[in-house]
């Protein structure tokens, strides 16, 4: 391996605080072309840490101490890594392989072309098919009479960063869709993102019109019609600018901008104001600082909260979230949603706005399917915002850690509607960044065909679905309301919290504390075992012990349910 | 007096309540001489009852001749009334604000209440000092019950009985008391059985500026302390404020008289502060129009949560002194009635599993609070709402309770007891049927013989009914001494207080549900697969063939 100048260093101090640890331990570390190796010497404990080379942000060097050389290591999911090594010399080389190894500049050097996990081809190919978009838009009910499939984009000839396959309104002819593609930045025209059975209103997402301050395209305004008229009934619908009035107001200079209310007589317009990518990444950084305090007074810590703006941007993104799904289940009226390229804030808004609508999305399988569709599909750039390749350090931004951050306040008001527990967004975190799996990789599907992914890696969602039982929420009841129905959650400030998962390690580096999702995860694993017990027991023919058979919850209460149904007829 | 006087009109038709996240309803507002009652006279709608010792403030509005009351409770609740006609909205508020502002304790509903439930053990006998100090001889020798306080001469808010160091006679005693604030000689509040350590408390020392001391007072805490060991005295106020208070005849045991103890200086702000920080927060809990800004600003400037880190600070040093250290502590403010109380109730809560069960945190209550001396009429007359000059109230037990809700949320399978308990003895503080959180001392409640005239809260909550609802389900015993988290990142808002009127809480109720429903599941079916096993072992024994089936 060229980059590995170093490949083992003993006598290395290791302090990981995030795992809960207070004292450094000892140990030797390896490098290996994927991984940092940290094992123990404690020939008790011979506690191995691994840090795969693709989790690593930055590895900095301060000044050495009268003990070694040390070295910093920040993680892309936030943990810190603080190292000691006695020669400075190995110091230098660790860190000079570790800046080189954690920077990637192909792709053929990511660790999901070299992983191999013990699965023969068809198993392989068994995971990429794990999730198909086509039987989700089945689920939702389109194609339909008003919804159909357009081949407009076979070969990506129309925009290159939008899937093959994609639903338009049934009245807009192929020369609509090209000319509105004409007039939209990157040729993103409008397409449906979600389609609500219950009032037949959509979803529908795009980027925002080439209309500098005065230009208009007929097929464009066709094409928004189109959209109106898919929705029977409606004689309008909102088109919704994620950015701030501002931002889309300054966009006009650039030739771009947004739709002008005397040109598309059927629309209202909408401003949310979630702002760019730029704003966000620095935002993050404040509030991954106040994870980092160390000891800080309360005064500190809200004033860091506040002055990070972070929870102000998360309120954001889900008001918009609101917004759309209040517009499509309560007024069903169908709403298009665009920011600049329609590939951020577009995604966040679209796809917290499904979660709300649609239960579905609210499963372990549903989240999968959500996040394969709105943002996989259509075209966000994980490979740039997530920095899977050395690049530009102003294309990253933490726009999915935003999102799975409203899934987690959403579960916090509602505790029973989701089926996935915290658990299971941080792995998704992980390996939105870890490049373990091909399915994030790349920024479109066109590109992820190029690279032959699927025939080169393996897909995390059928891996994630095998460990589900790790990612149940013990609290998921599927017959509340709170589960069925459209959820309106609370958005006043004070119903948002810091992420403590995700950017505070405090918590875990106290003693144990309890954990009452585990507790109670625990405690419907043993009565599984009890009623298994129980059956067996009552297959034993003699002692008469005529208990009733208990049978597994759900069907307790659906049996109770339908008998409330027929009670109410 | 009677309170018809102050009722100049006992009933209006056609009044309209708002309530938050509740449907309004229309009824007949009826004012008694305790309640105000809104009835809409229909099977299934809820009715109000409202104590009127409950109302902190209220607010006039008019729109023609539709007038409103807005009523602010000192639960932090905050309802409309609609009433149709000026002068009856004029006398209905002239009425309550007469109500809810009855300056004779005497005059107060537990004098009224007549219990509607089957009192099966009476409150006012349930933790009496005696019984306590039973358990503390079964542990140790070392101390004694005095009496000398048996007709509250010696120190006014003290009980009649206190547990002293064995080897001080009451005379030591007497003397001690003149040289401590209020008369409040160090006295025993907690023993760890673990290693014989222990927790006092008393008020400070009167050195005054020119550092008068006090040999009965050093003989005292010194006895105390083991053969050449040292001990900590936690003052709860930082140096420089009990340097201040030499001035006005206080102060602190210097290093020269007090050598066998190390002095820590800590910062639990006064009661006047609290009060403050108290309204403050309440103000931005009650506006929904925030940004998240203006939120999270008016959150930090509140200083709510500081005072909260800054209790759960002390009581963990004064916890760890005891457990880690092997030292003996006394802890002390000024009075000895406010921050003291906090930081030795939370150190029991920290050190020992008996204070987190249901009856034993009640025991804790009655020990480190009621008995204490903690002046609950004046801290608790007015919440956050109020208009009045503020006297003598501070939420200081509201900060204990909001501490203990911290620890709870961080241990939420060590405690017995559920949030519903620290909240319902929130709203008994405050206003309450029951006579116990009335008058500031145990010498005041003996003297308006409130356990002849009144029913104990303890009558009411001891009662399986009432247990049930506040027994947490996830509790499972445990003897571990638990160290809280203070770190700004581990202390939240306790929403079930002060969020409890501004959210719908369905979601969270159902949660709740979910969980007991997963765990009493749980114990059926163990309970099933059990007598199961146990038939199947009979069987064994009766038809051996089965045996080898």
């Amino acid at each position: 391996m060229e980059h590995l100048r170093t490949p083992k260093v003993e006598n290395v101090h290791l302090l990981d605080r995030s795992s809960g640890q207070r004292r450094a331990s000892v140990g030797t570390l390896y490098l290996s072309a994927t991984h940092s190796i940290f094992v123990e010497d404690n020939p008790e404990t011979r506690k191995e840490t691994w840090v795969l080379h693709s989790m690593v942000n930055s590895v900095e060097m301060p000044s050495n101490s009268p003990a070694g050389s040390q070295l910093i290591l920040r993680c892309k999911d936030f943990r810190v890594l603080q190292i000691l090594i006695p020669q400075e010399r190995d110091c230098l080389d660790i860190h000079a392989s570790l800046v080189r190894l954690s920077r990637p500049e192909k792709y053929s050097e990511l660790y999901c072309l070299s992983f191999n996990p013990n699965v023969n081809k068809e198993e392989r190919e068994e995971s990429w098919s794990f999730i198909d978009l086509m039987s989700d838009y089945r689920r939702m009910g389109v194609p339909n009479n008003l919804w159909v499939m357009t081949a407009a984009n076979s070969e990506y000839r129309v925009c290159d960063t939008y899937p093959s396959e994609l639903f338009v309104p049934k009245s807009a002819a192929p020369t609509i869709i090209t000319g509105s593609s004409r007039f939209r930045s990157r040729g993103r025209f409008p397409v449906l993102s979600y389609f609500h059975q219950d009032t037949l209103a959509a979803v529908c997402r795009c980027s925002q019109p080439l209309s500098g301050f005065s230009g208009r395209c007929q097929e464009d305004e066709m094409m928004l019609q189109a959209v109106m008229r898919s929705n029977p009934g409606s004689d309008f619908i909102y088109v919704v600018d994620t950015r701030p009035k501002l931002n889309a107001m300054a966009n006009r200079a650039a030739g771009k901008g947004y739709e002008n209310e005397d040109h598309y007589t059927n629309i209202k317009l909408q401003f949310i104001g979630i702002e760019n990518i730029h704003v966000m990444r620095s935002s993050q950084q404040k509030i991954i600082d106040v994870g980092e305090m160390r000891s800080p007074s309360m005064t500190d810590f809200l004033w860091g909260l506040e002055n990070s703006g972070w929870l102000k941007h998360i309120k954001a993104i889900l008001d918009a979230g609101v917004f759309i799904a209040r517009a499509v289940a309560d007024e069903g009226i169908s709403v298009l949603v665009h920011c600049s390229d329609g590939w951020d804030r577009t995604t966040q808004a679209c796809s917290v706005a499904s979660l709300l609508l649609d239960p579905y999305y609210r499963t372990i399988r549903g989240l999968m399917v959500l996040i394969e569709k709105d943002w996989i599909s259509f075209g966000h750039k994980f490979s740039h915002r997530y920095a899977h390749l050395d690049g530009d350090p102003k294309e990253v931004s933490p726009v999915m850690d935003q999102f799975l951050e409203c899934v987690w306040q959403l579960s916090e008001q509602f505790p029973c509607a989701f089926e996935f527990n915290e658990r299971f967004l941080l792995t998704i975190h992980t390996h939105v960044y870890s490049c373990q799996y091909g399915t994030f990789l790349g920024n479109s599907q066109r590109e992820r065909k190029e690279l032959r992914l699927p025939e080169r890696t393996h897909s995390v969602w059928s891996q994630l679905w095998k460990d589900r039982v790790d990612f149940r929420n013990p609290l998921f009841k599927a017959d509340l309301s709170q589960s069925q129905r459209v959820l309106r959650p609370n958005t006043t400030p004070y119903c948002f919290k810091m992420w403590k998962g995700l950017y505070s390690h405090i918590d875990k580096s106290m003693p144990p504390c309890q954990s009452p999702a585990d507790f109670l995860s625990a405690m419907r694993e043993e009565s599984q075992q009890l009623e298994e017990e129980l059956t067996n027991h009552q297959e034993v023919p003699p002692g008469g012990a005529a208990h009733h058979h208990p049978g597994s919850r759900q069907e307790d209460s659906g049996a109770d349910r339908a008998a409330n149904r027929v009670g109410e007829d | 007096m009677e309170f018809a006087e102050l009722i100049k009109t006992p009933r209006v038709d056609g009044v309209v309540l708002h309530r938050p996240f509740m449907p309004t309803v229309e009824g007949t507002l009826c004012l008694t001489g305790h309640h105000l009652i809104l009835s809409s006279r229909q099977d299934n709608t809820e009715e109000l009852w409202l104590l009127h010792s409950n109302i902190d403030s209220i607010e006039k509005r008019f729109v023609g001749s539709l007038g409103s009351i807005i009523v602010k409770c000192k639960d932090l609740r905050v309802i409309q009334l609609d009433i149709p006609g000026m002068e009856e909205c004029l006398n209905i508020a002239s009425s309550i604000e007469a109500l809810s502002t009855l300056d004779s304790v005497s005059l107060m509903y537990p004098f009224f209440y007549r219990p509607m439930f089957e009192v099966i053990e009476d409150g006012w006998n349930s933790f009496l000092p005696e019984d306590a100090f039973k358990d503390l001889e079964s542990m140790t020798d070392e101390w004694r019950l005095s009496e000398v306080n048996k007709d509250f001469s010696v120190c006014p808010s003290y009980p009649a009985l206190v547990a002293v160091p064995k080897d001080v006679n009451d005379d030591t005693l007497r003397k001690v008391a003149t040289f401590r604030h209020s008369g409040r000689f160090p006295i025993l509040s907690y023993y760890h059985k673990k290693n014989g350590m222990v927790m006092m408390r008393a008020g400070q020392p009167l050195t005054g500026t020119n550092g008068r001391r006090c040999k009965e007072d050093e003989k005292l805490i010194n006895a105390t302390l083991r053969p050449g060991k040292r001990g900590y005295i936690i003052d709860t106020r930082t140096i420089n404020v009990a340097q201040q208070a030499k001035a006005r005849g206080g102060g602190f045991e210097s290093e020269a008289n007090y050598p066998q103890w190390r002095r820590i200086h800590k910062a639990i702000e006064r009661a006047n502060i609290l009060q403050e920080s108290l309204i403050k927060l309440v103000e931005a809990c009650n506006d929904q129009s925030h940004s998240m800004d203006r939120w999270l600003s008016k959150l930090e400037a509140s200083n709510w949560q500081t005072h909260v880190k800054e209790i759960l600070t002390t009581a963990c040093l004064a916890a760890q002194c005891i457990d880690r250290e092997g030292a003996s502590v006394l802890v002390h403010g000024t009075d000895g009635t406010d921050s003291t109380l906090q930081v030795t109730s939370l150190a029991q809560i920290i050190l020992d599993p008996a204070c987190r069960t249901i009856r034993g945190f009640q025991s804790l209550v009655e020990r480190e609070w009621l008995q204490a001396g903690h002046p609950f009429q004046q801290r608790c007359a007015q919440s956050a709402y109020s208009n009045s000059k503020p006297r003598q109230e501070a939420p200081v037990f509201l900060l204990f309770l909001d501490c203990v809700w911290q620890i709870l949320r961080q241990f939420p399978c060590s405690f017995e007891f559920s949030e519903s308990l620290l909240v319902l003895l929130f709203e008994h503080a405050y206003a309450s049927q029951f006579g116990t959180f009335l008058g500031n001392s145990a010498a005041e409640r003996t003297k308006l013989s409130l356990p002849e005239k009144t029913v104990s809260l303890w009558s009411w909550v001891n009662r399986p009914q009432e247990l049930e609802r506040l027994t947490n389900p996830l509790y499972e015993a445990n003897s571990l001494v638990i160290w809280p988290s203070v770190a700004p990142q581990s202390l939240l808002l306790w929403e079930g207080v002060f969020l409890r009127w501004n959210r719908s809480s369905k979601c969270l109720d159902e949660a709740y549900e979910e969980m007991v429903h997963i765990i009493e599941y749980n114990k059926e079916l163990q309970n099933k697969v059990n007598s199961l096993r146990r038939q199947l072992a009979q069987l064994e024994t009766e038809d051996p063939l089965l045996k080898t089936s």
